[in-house]
């Protein structure tokens, strides 16, 4: 099972290095990661993607909350959430496949950001499925470059995350 | 160099002089270290100052095990303190030990000047990353002023919640003697991020109470935790008002009496057959910080069969890591055992038919069977003979040091034989590398003992192979006039490796003997000024230990070779992926 999971960590030198070492030392897989700081700049809040079953994810929480810098960590899959990703795509663009991919951008709500002779970057964001569906519906065009920048998520209603 | 501020006044000391003004405040008596270029301006102000003494090692593994055992022995804080690159280097194992062993420990590692880090500077190197998956927590200094709120933030979570070792990495420019900065010590520590647990769930507990008071087969299983969290006292009176039978695990041997009756001996990979069958055949384990070791369990999926298991931890993610707990209890073992037992005693007096200790009548009377068929003592009716039996120097050693030492040992059929035969009366004086299972750990923990406890007798049990892992110390003992009595149960081999060698690979003794090239124990010890004695018959044994621990020798270190027979092997033995029930009793037999 893929799980989200949302970290409050302090802002600090080495605290990401902790978290991602102990996915590392104890084999737990990572999926994606994303971290930034937030409104206090003192905390950064890390969403990882994970896979496992419900033994690992309690272990992996409650390993994390070992950590000394770890403020709190709630597993997003647990309850109503939003998840959203950004995908920036670079396709080669000629001829009519132009058109074809204007109409799948379209289609799913994407933007184009960049236009050249013969390419263009694509612009899209939502859950991780609505990208893969439409990397797998740009089909045959051809793909010069994927970025993601992996899962951000947060609880949907009156739940928070904060210290 | 001070100033007034409204009324108080404010000293301006350098990064070094701080760092040894906070840990004076911090409490620490002693520093265990070796100097180099990034920490001389820490050794400078070691200097400049009395409070603190600083022992002075060959090697730092050795600072690092001194300074696990002066904890482990005390319930203080072991400091260290080490030069960059190779010095941290070589602190590495120690640390990894500690770790492993929850064991309360500062590591000052000297780095380079901060602008060089990162150029791979002369004895640079990344001690916060290559320590991170072993410690509790690290600091990398990055200005002097910061030094004191660092180190008081070290102390308390080193030695809070599961305690552990930080690494305080201190580059040399933060201590530089014309650098200054306002000297202020926190009078307490608070952490948003870092809160550990302390009392337990009231309702979990009712709930364990509840099981403990039905249960017709019960054990406690206790841990290293339970002696690190002083709840000794606590689990000897649950023990004793409930009539249960307690087991130890190598790490919590002397948390229960180890002469008591209702002890089961250790349990385990060599534990006592008595005690693997208890846990085996249970209705209700209750482990009490413990942490379900592979050592321990032998195959989880076989484990315990029949038995609620209790778990009671500081660290939440100890529980249900190996086996699933149905009563998990969450917080130091010490309140939560105290109150699960004054729970018992008042359900018990307002109701005393809901308890009779006569009830566990029937699980005694199993559980003596079991000790009278393959109980310990059987391995010593076996064989009559010449040689010396090791089981029998450590019942010597029992006996001459009337069961009151405080034991260090190394890791090796030696250490399990230790673990087996002497028996343990009280917390802190097993003194062992139960986790990394370090060869070279025994005789510089000895001497950290030593040092924590001047007046009372310290011996390393070790085995020739560990012992010279770290025989450099010696010359340490004689420095510090460290009179430690030293037992070498001397196989003339990696003994515990030979007998894996025995009974799995048919005897094919690979690279685990060295019979033609060991030294003369005897005339190594008088060379580093010791007192060297050598033993190789029975009659022997009990004279030398005799002379050894005599009043003649007491300021003296005193190295005992003991010539041993080379081909015992440590009984009993878990059969590899079997239950805890599976056990090798011999040579011969199974269980
Ligand atoms: C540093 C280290 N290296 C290797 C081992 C693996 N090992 C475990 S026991 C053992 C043999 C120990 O020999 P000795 O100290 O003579 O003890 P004995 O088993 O003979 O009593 C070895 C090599 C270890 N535990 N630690
Ligand atoms: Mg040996």
């Amino acid at each position: 099972m893929r799980h989200i999971i949302a970290v409050l960590l302090e802002n600090e030198a080495g605290a990401l290095s902790r978290v991602v070492g102990l996915f590392a030392q104890r084999s737990y897989n990572i999926e994606s990661l994303t971290v930034a700081p937030t409104e206090d700049s003192s905390l950064s809040r890390l969403t990882l993607t994970t896979i496992g079953d419900e033994t690992i994810i309690e272990q992996i929480i409650k390993h994390l909350y070992r950590l000394v810098e770890v403020v709190r960590v709630i597993n997003l899959s647990e309850s109503e959430h939003i998840e959203r990703e950004l995908l920036l795509i670079k396709l080669r663009a000629e001829g009519q496949a132009r058109s074809e991919i204007k109409r799948t951008c379209d289609i799913f709500r994407g933007q184009i950001v960049d236009v050249t002779a013969n390419s263009y970057i694509i612009q899209l964001y939502g859950p991780g499925e609505k990208l893969d569906a439409f990397i797998s519906a740009i089909g045959k065009a051809t793909i010069l470059e994927v970025v993601r920048s992996g899962v951000s998520g947060i609880s949907r209603g009156d739940k928070v995350l904060t210290i | 160099m001070s100033s007034k501020n409204g009324g108080t006044e404010i000293e301006r000391l350098s990064g070094g002089d701080m760092l040894l003004r906070a840990l004076q405040d911090s409490g620490v008596e002693y520093i265990f270290g070796y100097p180099g270029g990034s920490a001389l301006h820490i050794y400078d102000a070691i200097f400049r100052q009395k409070k603190i003494q600083h022992i002075l090692v060959r090697h730092e593994q050795g600072a690092t095990h001194m300074a696990d055992a002066y904890a482990r022995s005390t319930g203080k804080i072991g400091v260290v303190l080490v030069t960059s690159g190779p010095g941290a280097t070589n602190a590495i194992t120690g640390i990894a030990t500690a770790h492993m062993d929850s064991i309360p420990m500062i590591v000052i590692s000297g780095q380079v000047p901060s602008p060089l880090i990162g150029t791979d500077a002369f004895q640079e190197t990344d001690m916060i990353g290559i320590s991170r998956p072993i410690v509790k927590h690290s600091f990398l200094v990055r200005q002097c002023s910061e030094i004191p709120g660092i180190v008081a933030k070290a102390f308390h979570i080193a030695s809070s919640g599961r305690p552990g070792p930080v690494v305080i990495d201190v580059p040399k420019d933060t201590t530089d003697p014309v650098i200054t900065a306002e000297y202020h010590f926190p009078k307490s520590v608070t952490m948003r991020s870092y809160s550990p647990p302390v009392r337990g769930s009231s309702g979990q507990i009712r709930k364990a109470a509840e099981i403990l008071l039905e249960s017709k087969r019960p054990v406690i299983y206790s841990g290293g935790g339970v002696i690190q969290g002083e709840a000794s006292g606590a689990l000897i009176s649950l023990a004793k008002r409930m009539n249960f039978p307690v087991t130890n695990t190598l790490m919590g041997l002397g948390a229960y009496p180890g002469d008591d009756p209702q002890f089961l001996g250790m349990l385990g990979m060599h534990g006592t057959y008595e005690a693997n069958m208890s846990m085996h055949r249970a209705d209700v384990v209750l482990a009490l910080g413990a942490r379900f070791d592979d050592r321990v369990t032998n195959d989880p999926s076989l484990f315990c069969p029949d038995a609620k298991i209790i778990h009671v931890d500081v660290d939440p993610a100890s529980i249900s890591k190996i086996i699933k707990a149905d009563v998990p209890i969450v917080g130091q073992v010490g309140n939560i055992v105290e109150e699960l037992d004054s729970l018992i005693g008042q359900e018990i007096e307002k109701n005393p038919q809901r308890y009779n200790v006569e009830n566990l009548s029937d699980w005694w009377t199993e559980i003596k069977s079991w000790k009278e068929a393959h109980g310990l003592d059987h391995a010593l009716e076996v064989k009559p003979g010449a040689s010396i039996l090791p089981q029998m120097a450590i019942q010597t050693l029992y006996k001459v040091t009337k069961g009151e030492a405080f034991v260090t040992s190394d890791v090796g059929q030696h250490q399990m034989f230790a673990a087996q035969y002497y028996k343990f009366s009280k917390p802190r004086r097993w003194i062992n590398s139960g986790g990394l299972g370090t060869m070279g750990f025994g005789l510089p923990a000895a001497m950290g003992v030593q040092v924590a406890r001047p007046k009372d007798v310290v011996v390393c049990i070790t085995g020739e192979g560990s012992f010279m892992m770290n025989m450099q110390e010696l010359s340490t003992c004689l420095q510090y006039g460290l009179a430690i009595k030293i037992i070498n149960l001397n196989n003339q081999a990696l003994g515990m490796v030979k007998q894996w060698q025995d009974m799995q690979y048919a005897g094919r003794h690979s690279h685990s003997t060295y019979s033609d090239s060991l030294p003369d124990f005897k005339h190594l010890a008088e060379a580093f000024g010791h007192v060297g004695l050598k033993v190789e018959t029975p009659d022997d044994l009990e004279p030398t230990l005799e002379y050894a621990f005599s009043d003649e020798l007491r300021d003296r270190t005193v190295f005992v070779d003991i010539w041993i027979d080379p081909d015992e092997h440590v009984y009993p033995m878990a059969v590899k992926g079997g239950a805890m029930s599976d056990m090798y009793l011999s040579k011969e037999t199974r269980s």
